[in-house]
């Protein structure tokens, strides 16, 4: 009796360590299997720069537009995941983790769903998305070929217009490419501000492309942005260190940007392994038009404001030898701006063309960027850039020294 | 005005979008130029194809530049490497077409690797190995055998995209694979002189074709996959050769040559240039030609360096 439990128990045992013998054999799926497609790019520099505070006079700025941490920082550390949802749909979500000033924070840069294989080359992407405005904004900061945005981009989009929305794109069957494309977002973005509705954002875009031989490849884009709104909050001109009460807005604002871009590449036979060339430029026009307002303090100031303002930027790109690349940027802005029905209550109107940045500079700010970097794999890259701001009869140098560094999926970039 | 705009654009979106496709040809776009010849051997006039890339160019570093996705866009078949070679640009081009029939779940999308098994699957994968590939070798096309494995699966493709023409595919994938096996027989014939050489390579993309061919693989010019080699990895290899001397060296058309000519002078040995795919020699326009050729240029190699 005895002895048939124990050859039981001992027979129970046996079935149950050898069952997971068999398991091995067959396939094993778990849901590590579907796991997204995980990306996270390290981004570190040592920045020098004579420069205090991001200002240029006649831009009111804001979005993303500031000036890089002086010495060591950690940049923009990105982490993004991506997968095919399911046979209909792909979703991508950007989130970077910013650690400035003591402080960290999470970021959402972009978090989209967009159908796949629609039919008929169209594409609808829903979320929070970069909008496909100009060549630069729709690219993420770590696959740009400069450190930094070029300045039309920083001060006029607010560095990247990434908006919530739809957008509808449609690539015409020509043997030329041909895309088109419309944006329905919030609009409360910098250049846009709060709005009641948060559909006040339209878009449309417009891009061309091809190839002129197997080596030579272009595309030219045309793009328009619109959007309305009750309050836009700008950044103020600060005086050095003092801390003061101030207040800058726009009130029932409306803003237009339209932006031209060309792209040009060439590389020996289209192997862009070795050695390749590639040529940039782009300009945007940005119109807005609100009621002014500026606080300091108790005392106050108002205006009607129509501001007409432009910029562009001029850069190449030279592969000279496998992994080593040298570039130069060339950016210049332009304000013109005008004010009407001043009103003051106790600032007068020199004081509050100054303070909110409204009156412009007596030249047009223009700088120069020059870059050498090197990427020891496909996955690493290594950049040294000087750079030199000329606004209103001052000079500012910067030198920064950056990696880039992608671990985990590495997604492929856009043209 | 910015309405008008807007409503213009839905009605060319509209308009085109329902006007159906004239052409009846199947319009095939070929990631490379091997696959863009067999197409055109299986299908004939019955398709239309294009090769995204040319024997010059890495198929690995390719852009989804605006006119391939142009192209993408009107394709009804994608036939492509797959094995993650095209992992830089073949996701974004599919997903910017916009175009319903060359998704990965559909009819229209074919991947050569997916019909064949694969060399050096590794078994751990990690960055600091160089740039692999976690499926194996993509670059089948140089196994003749493989490649009428691949041929036969392409054939039965095309039989369900367009069963109109199944009569015309069927009888030319067999006039196909009677010549195919009566090169086969040509080759290995020619190539038995070129058995157990040692050659030393550049990057495992011709791996499939030495290992065919019964050639030694003993070192790699490349460090890690895809990472060129720097002067102090050159001058180890050349130690390390000095005593144990390879036949050949051996590069493909589309690689930077600079490396193994350094090497190749140092040891007094030939570099042979391979066309690794259709167009990269001039003299080289099929596939059969491919394979001709190459063995002709390795047993020249041979004779050459005594």
């Amino acid at each position: 009796m005895k002895n048939s439990k124990l050859a039981s128990i001992c027979l129970f045992f046996t079935a149950t360590l050898c069952q997971p013998s068999g398991a091995i054999n067959t396939p094993n799926v778990t849901n590590n299997e579907f796991n997204p497609a995980i990306s996270l790019i390290l981004d570190g520099r040592y920045t020098d720069l004579d420069m205090e505070e991001l200002s240029f006079p006649g831009f009111q700025l804001g979005g993303e537009a500031e000036l890089p941490e002086k010495g060591f920082s950690t940049g923009h550390n990105e982490l993004t995941f991506s997968a095919n949802i399911d046979d209909r749909f792909y979703g991508s979500a950007t989130i970077p983790i910013v650690y400035q000033e003591g402080e960290t924070t999470i970021e959402l840069e972009d978090a989209y769903i967009e159908t796949l294989g629609l039919g008929q080359g169209v594409t609808v992407k829903l979320g929070k998305f970069y909008s496909a405005l100009g060549y630069l904004n729709s690219i993420h900061d770590h696959a740009h070929d400069f450190a930094d945005r070029p300045l039309v981009y920083d001060v006029l989009i607010g560095g990247h217009l990434s908006d919530t929305g739809v957008q509808l794109r449609w690539v015409a069957p020509t043997a030329v490419y041909l895309g088109l494309g419309v944006e329905l977002t919030r609009g409360s973005e910098y250049p846009g501000g709060r709005n009641e509705d948060n559909h006040a954002g339209e878009g449309i875009f417009v891009k061309v492309g091809g190839d002129l031989t197997p080596a030579a490849s272009w595309q030219v884009g045309l793009s328009h942005y619109t959007t309305e709104f009750d309050v836009r909050q700008a950044g103020a001109h600060h005086h050095g260190g003092e801390e003061s009460l101030t207040d800058n807005e726009l009130r029932d604002g409306e803003v237009d940007l339209s932006g031209l871009d060309l792209v040009f590449k060439w590389s020996p036979s289209g192997h862009a392994r070795e050695r390749y060339l590639k040529l940039q430029a782009e300009a945007f026009k940005r119109d807005e038009s609100g009621q002014a307002v500026f606080f300091e303090e108790l005392n106050s100031a108002e205006a009607r404001y129509s501001g007409e303002q432009s910029g562009y930027y001029l850069q190449a790109i030279y592969q000279f030898a496998p992994r080593w690349r040298v570039g130069l940027r060339h950016d210049v802005l332009q304000a013109d701006n005008s004010i009407s029905r001043f009103v003051d209550n106790g600032i007068d109107e020199q004081e509050f063309l100054q303070e909110s940045s409204i009156g412009e500079g007596d030249d047009d700010p223009s700088g120069w960027s020059g870059m050498l970097d090197f990427s020891p794999s496909e996955y690493s890259r290594i950049r040294l850039q000087v750079g030199r701001l000329e606004v209103d009869d001052e000079s500012y140098d910067s030198l920064t020294l950056q990696y880039l560094m992608s671990l985990g999926a590495h997604g492929a970039h856009t043209y | 005005m910015k309405q008008h705009l807007v409503c213009m654009i839905l009605l060319c979106f509209t308009t085109i979008g329902f006007s159906a496709p004239s052409s009846a040809q199947i319009k095939v776009f070929a990631c490379e130029p091997e696959w863009h010849a067999l197409a055109e051997e299986i299908g004939g006039d019955h398709l239309s194809s294009f090769s995204a890339t040319t024997a010059q160019q890495d198929p690995h570093h390719i852009e989804a530049r605006p006119s391939l996705i142009a192209k993408a866009r009107s394709a009804d078949l994608i036939f492509c490497t797959g094995a993650e070679l095209e992992v830089g640009w073949l996701p974004l081009l599919l997903r910017q077409s916009g175009n319903s029939r060359i998704q990965a779940d559909q009819q229209g999308y074919f991947m050569a690797a997916d019909q064949v098994e694969k060399i050096e699957v590794p078994v751990t994968i990690d960055r600091s190995m160089g740039d692999i590939h976690a499926s194996g070798n993509p670059h089948i096309h140089l196994d003749p055998y493989r490649l009428l494995i691949i041929a036969e699966a392409f054939t039965q493709r095309l039989l369900a995209l367009d069963p109109a023409h199944q009569q015309y595919y069927l009888e030319s994938f067999e006039q196909f694979k009677q010549d195919w096996q009566r090169a086969l027989e040509k080759w290995q014939r020619m190539a038995s002189p070129l058995k157990g050489k040692k050659v030393v390579i550049q990057h495992s993309n011709l791996n499939y074709m030495l290992d065919w061919l019964d050639l030694q693989v003993v070192s790699n010019i490349e460090p890690k996959p895809g990472i060129p080699p720097s002067s102090r990895h050159l001058a180890s290899l050349l130690t390390t050769l000095k005593n144990d001397k390879p036949d050949l060296i051996v590069v493909a058309a589309y690689q930077h040559d600079k490396g193994a000519r350094w090497l190749a002078g140092r040891l007094d040995v030939p570099v042979v240039k391979l066309p690794y795919t259709v167009g990269g020699d001039d003299s080289v326009n099929s596939l059969s030609l491919l394979f001709e050729r190459s063995i002709q240029l390795l047993l020249e190699g041979l004779n050459h360096g005594g």
